[in-house]
C-alpha cells in the first residue's frame, strides 16, 4: 500500500485551502499567516516531487524571511484595513468570472491531450544514494555559473534599493560631517569684535 | 502497484492551475491594497515553481529545479523592494491604496 497518493491529495487540499483563505481574510496578519501554511503545504507537495533542497529552502527563505518581512510590515503600518474592503462584494462578480476563464483555459490545455496520461510515466525511483543538493550544485556552479552570480548581483540591487528608498535621515542624530568639517575656515569660528577700551577703577 | 488515485504529471499541473487561478482571483478582489496583492504574486509564484518542479520530476530534467532555485532568487528581492515601496508610500500618503501610488511621482 503506497501512502504517497494520499499525502498529496491532503497536501494539496490543504494548499489549496489556504491559498483560498489568504486572498479572503479580512485581517492582513491572517493572511499573511495563511500564506505561511501554504508555503508549508507547497514545500511537502515538492517533497513529494523529490526536490528536496527546494522544499527546504522554501521554508527556510520564504517562512523564515520573506513572511517575518511581510509580517513585520503589516504590523508596523497602521492602516485601517476595513475601509479597504468596503468595495471587497462588488469586485467578486469579475473575480469569479477571470477565476472561472483561467481555470477553464487551463483545463482545455491540461486536458485536451497535449498531456495524456501515458504520455509521461511516472519516473523510476531514484537510486539509494542519490543526493538533490549535490546534483543542484553541481549545475549551478558549472552549467549556471554566470546566472548564478546575475542572481547574486540581483539580491545586492534589491538590498541597496530598500536602503536607499526607505532610508531617511534622522535630524536628531548627532553625527558629524567630515566634509563640513575639512572646509571649515577660520573666520567661521571665531569673531573678533571691536570694542572701546574703559577707564579702569569705575 | 499503482493505485487508480496515484498523482501524475497532470495532477500536478491542475494543482497549480488551481492555486494560479486563486491568486488571480485574489488580485481582482483585493485590488486596493497592495499588501494583499504582494501576497497574491507570491502565490502565483509558487504556482509557477510548482509546475516547473513537476516537468523536472516527470521529465528526468533537473534544468526545471535550477530555474525554481532562480526564480525565488528573484521573487524574494521583488517582495523586499515591494515593502520598501509600500513602507515609502504609507510614510508619505498614510495609506496603502493603489490609487494613491500615483501620487509618489516626484
Amino acid at each position: 500500500m503506497n501512502i504517497q497518493p494520499f499525502l498529496f491529495y491532503a497536501f494539496a487540499l490543504i494548499l489549496l485551502c489556504a491559498a483560498l483563505l489568504v486572498v479572503i481574510s479580512r485581517n492582513p496578519v491572517h493572511a499573511a499567516l495563511w500564506l505561511v501554511l501554504s508555503f508549508f503545504s507547497a514545500a511537502a507537495v515538492w517533497l513529494l516531487l523529490q526536490a528536496e533542497f527546494l522544499a527546504i529552502a522554501l521554508v527556510l527563505v520564504y517562512v523564515g524571511a520573506v513572511m517575518v518581512l511581510f509580517l513585520f510590515v503589516v504590523m508596523m503600518l497602521d492602516v485601517n484595513f476595513a475601509k479597504m474592503r468596503e468595495r471587497f462584494r462588488s469586485y467578486i462578480p469579475v473575480g469569479a468570472t477571470v477565476g472561472i476563464l483561467v481555470v477553464v483555459e487551463m483545463a482545455l490545455v491540461l486536458i485536451g491531450g497535449y498531456l495524456s496520461p501515458a504520455a509521461v510515466q511516472n519516473p523510476a525511483p531514484s537510486p539509494p544514494n542519490f543526493s538533490n543538493t549535490r546534483m543542484l550544485g553541481l549545475q549551478i556552479y558549472t552549467d549556471y555559473a554566470y546566472p548564478f552570480e546575475i542572481a547574486a548581483v540581483i539580491l545586492l540591487v534589491a538590498i541597496i534599493a530598500a536602503i536607499a528608498l526607505t532610508h531617511r535621515t534622522r535630524r536628531e542624530s548627532k553625527y558629524q560631517n567630515p566634509a563640513d568639517q575639512v572646509k571649515v575656515r577660520s573666520r567661521d569660528r571665531l569673531r573678533v569684535l571691536q570694542m572701546p577700551s574703559e577707564k579702569k577703577g569705575q | 502497484m499503482t493505485l487508480p488515485l496515484q498523482p501524475t504529471l497532470s495532477h500536478y499541473l491542475v494543482l497549480g492551475a488551481f492555486l494560479f487561478a486563486i491568486s488571480v482571483v485574489g488580485i481582482f478582489l483585493n485590488r486596493r491594497n497592495v499588501i494583499i496583492l504582494l501576497m497574491a504574486i507570491e502565490l502565483m509564484l509558487l504556482a509557477v515553481n510548482l509546475n516547473f518542479i513537476a516537468f523536472s520530476y516527470y521529465l528526468g530534467d533537473s534544468a526545471g529545479q535550477v530555474f525554481v532555485f532562480f526564480i525565488l532568487t528573484v521573487a524574494a528581492a521583488e517582495s523586499a523592494i515591494g515593502l520598501a515601496i509600500l513602507v515609502l508610500l504609507f510614510r508619505n500618503v498614510g495609506s496603502i491604496d493603489v490609487e494613491d501610488l500615483g501620487r509618489l511621482k516626484g
